[in-house]
Order: C-alpha cells, then structure tokens, then sequence
C-alpha cells in the first residue's frame, strides 16, 4: 500500500514545481514588453540583449516574480496553519481578520511617518503587520473561546476585519492627497513596485519562519487528532498553540506589509493542494501548500497584470474569483458529510 | 514501594479549582482491571482525565510504581499510559493504518517518521487486536465498534504498561462489547497491561473486573472486589434506586438481582 502512497507524493510535488517553474517563466516573459525566453536565459547567463528589456527583467518582472512565489507560499501555508489551528478549513488570514489587523497598523504607522517626512522602512512595516496580526488574532482567540461553532468563528473573524477596515479608511480619509494614494494602491492589495531589497528582507523572514514550521509537522500531526490524544502522547499544547499562532502571524504581516491583504489563497490553495496529495500529513502538507500558494498566485498575478493591460487589477479581485468558489465547494461539500 | 503497581494518595479531582471528588486512594496491583462505577455525572470521566494528566490534579498524588506522574516528563509517561477516551477522533483522509501508526508518536524521531521497527509494531498491534483487514480502510468511513477497536490498537501502539478508557463500550452493541471486553482481557494476559476503565454496565463491570471503584457525591463511596461491592443494597443507595418503585415488575427486580447476586 505504500508504494501507491508514495508515488501519487512524487507526482503531486513534481507538479507543484513544474507549476512553480512554468509560472515563474511565463510571469517573467509576459507583460506589456514581451521577453523572449532566450533573452531571459541571456540575461541570466549575463549577456546583455537589449537595454530596456534588461532593465524591465532585473528591475521589475524579476523582483515581482520573485516575490509572487515567496509571498505567495507565506499566505497559503498561514491558511494551512489557522486551519489546523481551528481544525476548521475555511479559517484563513483573510477571513479571520488577522490580515485586515495588519493593514491597519501598516496604514497607522505608516501616514504617522509620512506626517514627519520620513520613509518606512520595509522592516518596520512588517513589525508593525506582525503587531498589527497579533491584536486581531489576539480578538479571535478571546471570541473563538466563548463560542465553538464553526461558522460563528468566521463570522467574528470578518466582523474584526470590517473594524480594523474601517479604521483603516478614517485614516486614509485623514491623511494627506499624496499620502493617500499610495496607502490607497497598497491596502487594495498589489504585487506591484517590489523592490530587491524587499524581496531580500522576506526570503530571510519567510524561509526562517517556513523552517521553524516544517520543524513542527511531527507535533502538529498529533495535534490533528484532537487535544486528548496529542496531550496523550506527548505533546506540549500550550507551547505548540502559541507557536502556531506566532508563525501563522508572522506569514500573514510579511504578505500584508509587502503586498497588502490577499483574499482566499490562504482558503484555497491549502485545500486544492490536499485534494492533490490526499492527505493531511503536515509533513508533506506544509512543503506542498508553499508550492501551492506560489503557483496560485503567480497564476493570479499573471492575469492581474495582462488581462485589462495596460491597466492593472489588483490581486484580490483575481484570487477572489479563483478562490471564492473553491470556499463554497467546501462549504457544500461539508453539509453533504 | 508498596508493591503497588499504581496508586493514588488523597487524590482530589474537580474542574476549574472546583474540587468534585475528594481524597481518592486506589491501590492496584500490575496487571490487574480497575472500573469506575458510578452515576451518571459522579465524575467518572473527570477521574480518569485527572489519573492520564489531562487535568491538573487539585489535591494529593497519581504514582506509577514508585514515580509521581506529577514529576514525570510528558515523554516517558507517553511511553506508560495510554489512553482511549469518548471525544471523536479526527482522522481526515487517514487509514486504519495510519490512525493506528499515530501511537508511535513518543518513540519516533523529531520528524515523526516510522522506521520499520514502529511500522512492524504497528502490524503486530494490529494482529493482537483483529483489525488487520481494516488496515487499508479510511477511518472515517469504518463502524462506531471498529472505530473503537483501531483506536484501542492506537493506545497499544504506545506500549503502554497502563491503559486509561472512558466508556469503552458506550457506543457498542452487545457483540462488541463483549469483544472488546474479552480483548481487554487477552491483552491483560499477553501484556501484563494495568486497565482503568469507566463502565456504565453494572454486569459487564463486575465480570471483567478486579477492583471496582464506586464513585458518587463527594468523596469516593468505596473501593474493593466485584465481590465486595456488588451487594444489593449497596447498589441501591449507589444509583438511588428504591425498589418499591418497580414492585409488581418482576423481570426488573430479576435484573437487579442478576447485577447484584454473588
């Protein structure tokens, strides 16, 4: 029976790569200017082939890409993680509220800083995010104690969203013209303007934190079959519950201080992802999330930025598209059961 | 040492700070079966959480041979009690096997990957309790009674010396109980292995059992052989039942005498 087992895992992560590869390709060869694949493999080997198409690739489609897939992979396995948190599978950062906390701490600090005429720092706004993520899961803890049900949990998490939403907006109202037209393109959720330095910053933060998870998948296994039983053989639950609830917080601020909140990848690509390896073993299912949240994005990103081109939707409206539907199917699924 | 394999010295269990049951002593030799009597909200499940360290005790000590739980790592007391309680399991997309396998929890390695020794203990655990045909099985679309079973195969995966079970028998018709009773049984011999059970059949209890422990009010009402506790008056008081209520109802004062009767 194992031989079975393991070759479907083959398959399923040479598909997630394969996915990965093709839509890093396709992300960096498709835009308004196209780069063929041999002026890409030119650029990579250092040869120069023309001026702009360089400078497109280095500066613009390479750091976006780049940050599509790390990104990307964040918001999917903080999806897995809340999930297994709640052991529900329509929890997320999105819908819980935890990424629409981070916004506004982003958006506070970040029009308290263009008030003095200083630029934020990519690292402060991801302090800020992770504080930011940590109130707003801090609130659905408290509500998700005083009511088990399911839906209830979610119901609470989007009225934390509304709130943090609409603070967000005072803010944005109040602020300056100039301000708010930056706050305004980043709060609605866009890949766009990324910078190496960025890109920089997150790897570090994103792969540490994915390390430290994946260093978790034996704890959280047992954590899957209920407290009972994971107390039962060993598990310490209050260490690995606060654990969960950092890391899935710090891959949430890392997402929303770079891109801004990002509707249903964390929903769905955890989901489509099971389907595929048809398990719910963390140890293949935190690798195989990652890969799934990047290529879902990717994907999504890769419309954002061609279907109206020139204009530029924003990531949400795309992912929501492609994401919503997948939550209902879940949702009916579940009744039937 | 009291020679003793596990035994409990004033201990006092309750939720919340809130002590229920107050200075419990059980002294049980290895090997042997204890059951937990009672009526129903007596604090039978509350007990046995407290004895497995699912709850803080409020009072007094839970010892294992000569350790306290209190002071053992929750690794070693992983590797000597195991346990089997009502709350459903979640097992999405698991096999039989894999529930089973999810035993082996405190001897695999930091990754929690089985090396073919667990994998091999798993099939004899799986042989020693008759659930090797279920093994392919998804565990979510098996019987209530099989359930059951692979989770009492799960709790042997630990190699326990002790084994903790709420209700074992609650959700089973009458052919599993006695299955599940008679592998209880077979595992005591085989194993040497130490039961603690709460039970809701008075009959079945006083078969299987080597101590019962009777439970009601706040303090334990009494600890001793099936044949020293199933008296028909103390069974009575034990579960108020007055037996001019069924006067005139013959079969039911037979079954009464049948729990009750030496």
């Amino acid at each position: 029976m194992d031989s079975n087992r393991v070759r479907r895992y083959q398959i399923a992560f040479f598909i997630l790569a394969a996915g990965v590869v093709l839509f890093l390709i396709l992300n960096i060869c498709i835009g308004s200017v196209r780069i063929s694949l041999t002026d890409v493999v030119w650029a990579a080997l250092g040869q120069k082939s023309s001026e702009t198409a360089d400078r497109i690739l280095w500066n613009i489609r390479l750091p976006r890409a780049a940050a599509v897939l790390i990104l990307g992979g964040a918001l999917s396995l903080a999806g897995y993680l809340l999930q297994t948190f709640f052991n529900n599978p329509i929890a997320g950062p999105f819908v819980l509220g935890i990424s629409s906390g981070a916004k506004m701490t982003v958006a506070l600090v970040m029009v308290f800083f263009m008030e003095r005429g200083t630029r934020v720092t990519a690292a402060a706004m991801i302090l800020a995010a992770f504080a930011g993520a940590m109130l707003s899961m801090g609130f659905v803890l408290v509500t998700a104690r005083r009511m088990n049900h399911m839906s209830m949990l979610i119901v609470s998490g989007i009225m934390i969203g509304y709130i943090c939403s609409a603070i967000t907006e005072l803010v944005v109202t109040f602020a300056n013209d100039a301000q708010i037209v930056n706050l305004h393109n980043w709060s609605r959720g866009s890949f766009s303007g990324m910078t190496w330095e960025n890109v920089e910053l997150m790897t570090v933060v994103v792969f540490l934190t994915v390390f430290a998870v994946f260093l978790m998948s034996k704890p959280l296994s047992a954590y899957q079959m209920g407290d009972a039983y994971a107390k039962n053989v060993g598990v310490n639950l209050m260490l690995l519950r606060v654990c969960i609830v950092i890391f899935s917080s710090i891959l949430s601020a890392c997402i929303v201080a770079f891109a801004g909140p990002i509707s249903f990848v964390g929903i769905a690509a955890p989901h489509l992802v099971k389907k595929i390896l048809n398990t719910t073993e963390p140890i293949l299912m935190i690798p195989a999330s990652f890969l799934g949240g990047s290529v879902f994005c990717l994907f999504c990103d890769l419309l954002a930025r061609t279907m109206f081109a020139p204009t530029e939707l924003s990531i949400s409206t795309v992912t929501a598209i492609f994401g919503a539907p997948i939550v209902l199917w879940i949702l009916i699924k579940r009744k039937k059961t | 040492m009291n020679g003793y394999y596990f035994s409990t010295k004033g201990m006092c269990v309750g939720y919340g700070g809130k002590p229920l049951i107050k200075e419990i002593e059980i002294a049980l030799p290895k090997g042997e079966i204890l059951s937990l009597i009672g009526p129903n909200g007596a604090g039978k499940s509350t007990v046995l959480k407290s004895i497995a360290g699912q709850l803080t005790l409020l009072g007094g000590t839970v010892v294992l041979e000569n350790d306290s739980l209190a002071k053992m790592s929750a690794d070693k007391l992983a590797k000597r009690m195991a346990v089997l309680f009502t709350e459903k399991v979640k097992a999405e997309l698991k096999s039989c096997w894999d529930v089973v396998a999810t035993g082996r929890y405190p001897y695999t390695g930091w990754l929690g990957i089985l090396s073919e020794k667990d994998k091999q203990i798993v099939n004899e655990v799986m042989e020693l309790t008759h659930i090797t045909e279920l093994g392919k099985k998804e565990f979510d679309k098996i019987s209530d009674g099989q359930k059951q079973r692979v989770m009492l195969a799960r709790a042997m995966c630990q190699e326990p010396e002790i084994l903790i079970l709420d209700e074992p028998t609650s959700y089973l018709d009458i052919r599993y109980k006695l299955e599940f009773l008679s592998l209880l049984q077979e595992m005591r011999e085989k194993r040497d292995l130490t039961v603690i059970m709460s039970l809701h059949e008075l009959e079945l209890a006083k078969l299987v059992s080597d101590k019962i422990l009777c439970l009601k009010g706040e303090y334990a009402q009494r600890y001793g052989t099936p044949q020293e506790i199933f008296t028909q008056d103390f069974i009575e008081r034990l579960f108020d039942i007055n037996e001019e209520r069924f006067w005139g109802n013959e079969k039911l004062l037979w079954y009464l005498k049948q729990v009750t009767e030496k």
